[in-house]
This record gives C-alpha cells, structure tokens and sequence, in this order.
C-alpha cells in the first residue's frame, strides 16, 4: 500500500516501536502503516463514518472533538503526537498546539502554507480569498477556519515555548525545490514541522 | 407473528435450563444451595471452542435474545435485530449463549423460584444479586459448556456492566467486551430514579411487602409506574416527540383523567403489558443490582488502576441523546482504558433514541458492530 507523499514524511520521522497518538486519524491508513513496524497508540478522529475502516485495518480508534484539546491524556504520555492537515480547522490552534507538546515528547504538526506565492496573489491581485489545490474550499463553505503561514507557525511556536527540532517544506507533490528550500513561506505550500517543549 | 422464519434469524428456539447443585455465595454473604440458569444458544460451537460469544441482558431483559420460541410468537427476542445468520453477531460464524440472570423471573432461579428450605417461594427473601454474582454465575455455565474463554462478552447499559465486570473479574478468559451505552457506575440521578421505580413498586397496597403471590395478587399499579418511568428515562425527548408529539387519541380534549395524549395511551399500554410479564420483586433487586455496580470501589474508586489487569480488547459505544447514560459516562471508561493503555475503540452513535438506541438497527451502530465482530471472527480461526 503505498502512503500519502506527507504521511510517508512523517511516517519516516517515527522510529519502529515508538508510542504514537494520531490527531485525525481519518480512516486509520497512517497507523495502520506504521503498527506494521511495531508502532503502537491510538487514533483520535470525530467522524465515525471511518471508524469501520479503522477497525478492519486494526487501529485504535477512539471519537474525540480536538476542539476539546486532550485532557484524557497524560503528560508526556506519548513518543508523537500527530496532527497532519487538521490544525487549520480548528478552535484554537494554540491551545491544541500546547496541548500536543504537553502530552507528546514530541509533537508532529503538518498544515498548508497560506503564504505561498499563490496565495498572496490570489489575494493581492485578484481581490477574493485564496483556493488552490490544498485549499479547494470557498471562504464561506471552508472548514479550514484558521490558516496560517510558516512564519505565522514559527512565530506562535516561538510565543508558546515550543522547540522547533525540524521542519519539512514542500510543494503540492510533497517535493522540497530550490524554491522552498530559499523561500519557504514564498514557494512551499504543505509545512511538516517536528516540535517539542522547550 | 411470523408466517415464516426471516431467513437471516436463527429460527425456532428452545431454551436449556441447567441445574446447578454446586452452592455460590453471593456478594451479600448469602449462599444458594443449588440453582437453575435458563440459557439459549444460536450457532455452533467449533472444534477448539473459541468461538462463542456471551450476550448479557438488561434490567428487563432476559435469556431470550434472538428467534422466536414458536410460530404464535408476536415479536424475536430483544436483540433480533443484531444475532443471526449473516447479522452484526454472525450466528454462522459464532456459538451465541444467552443467560438468564440470577434473581430473574424467566427461569433461571429468583424470586419466583421456590426455596428448598421452606417450600415456598423466594419473593421478597431472594438474596440481593450483584453484577459480580452474575458473572460468577454465567463463568459455571461457561465451564459446563466447555468454554475456557469467549471471543466476546457483549452487553448493553446493565448488560455491558456485566460485560465489563467479566474483563475485569476474570480478565483471562475473554478476548473482546462490547461495552454499549452503559456507564461506570450510576450518578446519584440514576439512582434517585430507580428509588422512585421501587417506592412506586413498595407503596402499592397489593405488594404486602413483597407476599404478593400469597395473597393472590401482583402489585400491578406500583410495578406499572416503575415501567412508565422508566420508559421515559429510556426515550428521549426528542425520539417521544417524534412517536407522539402533542397528539390526541380522539380529536377533541374532554377535560377529564382519561386518556387524552397519545404518549399516555403508550405509557399506559406499556405497564400494562409489562406487570403480567415481570416479576417486581426481579424489578427491584435488578435496580438494586444497577445501584451497587461500581467495580472501582474495590481499587480506591481508580477506575484505571480498575481496569489495568483487564487483557480483553474493548470496543465501548455510546449515543448522543441518551440521557440515562450518556456519552460522557462511556467516556469516563474509555479515559480509564486510555490511561491504562488499553486497547480500545470508542465511537458515539448520532441516535435520537435515547437510550433505547442500544436496541436498534442504526445503520452507523449495526455497521461498527459487524465490522468489529469479523475481526473477532478471523481471529476465532487463529486461536
């Protein structure tokens, strides 16, 4: 089976037999992946709609508002804490976030980059919100109610005592180019950041 | 009545009773001498018994759980809808074993049952039986059918207490427990409710404190109200709005006590119903038993230290608009299994049911179930 381009970034960040929470789990295809190499945790998502998935993959699902944070969680509780794509639909981000680097040693955040070049046209230029392929929804109709871009990201995390360890920053096909490699916030649309407390 | 047997229900069925002469002292200090548990099985065994699944019923529930024990029947047992050929519990692929409890009035040995001592009946004398008591029970019928360790034990509201209790008890001899709209123990609201049900029960003047079959007579007024009651904490009130909302039996209001409201017609034909069917002496030791529940009693009231020896997997359900026990209840186990690092599934069903939804064909619920319960099936093959 082979994995979404962004889930084969993080998967590749996770060691075998590392203690995993998943923050959205969708159908479970991440740790499903990943309990083949001895990974083991659980799955948070809000939409049972999957969860049949989930159980024929063998994933530990469990339905949770994220908006709620994760007070069933203990401290440092987990290896990683996941939340890939979901970040930008949530109440408070921030919260959420230092929920994540309380009960993970570390945390895993990927989210689109409302910075990119594209973006910034749409909305200079064109006058109206911005829609590309990573954010096909129209402002009224989004869920994605708190984009953000990589400096925004990296300023919060900065504001919030949470240690950037390493970052990821990628175009649609989830390659890095020379572009987001110099400009990050200019030319990558999909950020994955590895965090942890300070 | 069915014309004919529904090609995906088990059929026909004739309920087992097994005598049991080995005495079990009960959780109150209390011994039976010897006593009876009425069961029925749907499937078949297979070869190294690893199939068999234990379904425990509710307060007013009983061994009859699926089929029809003949054709004159109106209604299949009370989970018909989920046990059967091809349905979420397989009976193609699992043994089904269906008990009735202790202290029940369809069989197995209660309040109705005679005494050996006296010769007479139980009624109010039976002993008080605790959840715990029914597992210690239903584990001697396991051992007389051969069963060291069930795939499942599966249960809803006072069943899934019994389901829970089995993974906590005897952790080693079930795989999977199906733990549906129950809670870890009763709030003081749930048991404020169950002691107007047992006032309503003990204030009729034909209970004579429980002799009420000495005097030839059922304390039916009392046993009726306790059913309306709690018929009303079953449903919701959305789910009674929808059945009944403000409509009238006839077209016009008469200004008197009668029947007016459909919702009276229903609550009215419910307890009728109900009081030729069960016993109230059963009725008030089943609520007792719900009110004494609380297995983290015995660890400090930690509900995670309660459950850390469990080794079963869990799938725990909830749903939305039940008000009796609500999600939040069936979150307080998942967190215990959470921080227990106990594997585990958690889904709460949108259902306007009320608690009753833990009854019915919901397509989300049904669908979770049967997924569920056919990995337990490959796993059956592998044991």
């Amino acid at each position: 089976m082979s994995l979404r381009v962004d889930l084969q970034i993080i998967s590749d960040w996770i060691p075998d037999g590392a203690r995993v929470l998943d923050l959205g789990c969708d159908n479970g295809t991440l740790l499903a992946h990943l309990q083949q190499r001895g990974v083991t945790g659980y799955g948070l998502e809000i939409d049972n709609s999957k969860f049949a998935d989930c159980i024929k993959a063998g994933v530990n699902v469990i339905q949770a508002d994220l908006d709620q944070g994760l007070p069933q969680f203990a401290d440092q509780s987990f290896d990683f804490v996941i939340l890939s794509q979901t970040l930008q639909a949530i109440k408070r981000p921030d919260f959420l976030l230092q929920e994540i680097a309380r009960v993970g040693k570390q945390g895993i955040i990927g989210f689109p980059n409302f910075g990119h070049w594209q973006c910034r046209l749409q909305l200079a230029l064109g006058g109206h919100m911005p829609l590309s392929r990573t954010l096909p929804n129209e402002w009224f109709e989004t869920p994605n109610i708190h984009l953000c871009t990589v400096q925004d990201f990296d300023k919060l995390c900065t504001d919030k005592d949470i240690q950037v360890l390493s970052r990821s920053i990628v175009n649609h096909e989830h390659k890095d180019t020379l572009g987001t490699r110099l400009l990050p916030n200019l030319f990558g649309q999909i950020a994955l950041y590895q965090i942890k407390k300070k | 009545m069915p014309e004919t047997i529904p090609v995906d229900s088990v059929g026909l069925v004739t309920p087992i009773t097994l005598h049991i002469d080995t005495p079990i002292t009960l959780e109150c200090g209390r011994t039976l001498p010897n006593y009876d548990l009425i069961y029925e099985t749907y499937g078949e065994l297979n070869a190294n018994a690893s199939n068999a699944i234990l379904i425990c019923h509710a307060l007013s529930g009983d061994h009859h759980a699926a089929g029809y024990h003949s054709m004159d029947d109106k209604k299949p047992g009370w989970w018909d809808s989920a046990i059967g050929p091809g349905k979420a519990i397989d009976t193609n692929k699992f043994y089904v074993v269906s008990v009735n409890n202790l202290g029940g009035c369809k069989g197995s040995t209660g309040p109705t049952s005679i005494n050996p001592e006296t010769n007479k009946a139980y009624g109010p004398d039976f002993p008080f039986v605790t959840v715990s008591d029914w597992v210690n029970s239903q584990a001697v019928l396991a051992d007389k059918l051969n069963i060291q360790q069930w795939a499942a034990v599966v249960g809803g509201s006072l069943g899934a207490m019994q389901a829970m209790q089995w993974a906590i008890s005897l952790p080693e001899r079930l795989r999977h427990v199906l733990i549906i709209a129950s809670a870890p123990k009763l709030s003081a609201q749930n048991i404020a409710f169950n002691e107007v049900a047992r006032t309503a029960i003990k204030s009729d003047p034909d209970f004579h404190n429980g002799h009420y079959t000495e005097h030839n007579t059922l304390p039916r007024q009392g046993l009726g109200l306790a059913r309306m009651l709690g018929h009303i904490t079953y449903l919701s009130d959305e789910a009674m709005g929808q059945k009944f909302g403000r409509e009238l039996r006839n077209d016009t209001i008469h200004y008197d006590y009668d029947v007016e409201f459909q919702i009276e017609s229903y609550l009215r034909y419910q307890s009728s119903t109900f009081v030729e069917r069960f016993d109230a002496n059963t009725y008030l030791l089943m609520t007792k038993a719900l009110d004494y529940f609380d297995p983290a009693k015995d660890f400090n009231d930690d509900l995670a230290a309660t459950v850390a020896n469990i080794q079963a997997r869990s799938l725990v359900v909830s749903f939305t608009s039940d008000w009796r026990f609500s999600p939040a209840r069936s979150q307080e186990i998942v967190d215990a299994l959470l921080s227990a690092g106990k594997d585990v599934i958690y889904a709460e069903i949108e259902a306007h049911q009320g608690h009753d939804a833990f009854l019915m064909p919901i397509p989300r619920y049904i669908d979770i179930i049967e997924t569920y319960m056919q990995q337990v099936a490959k796993e059956c093959e592998d044991v």
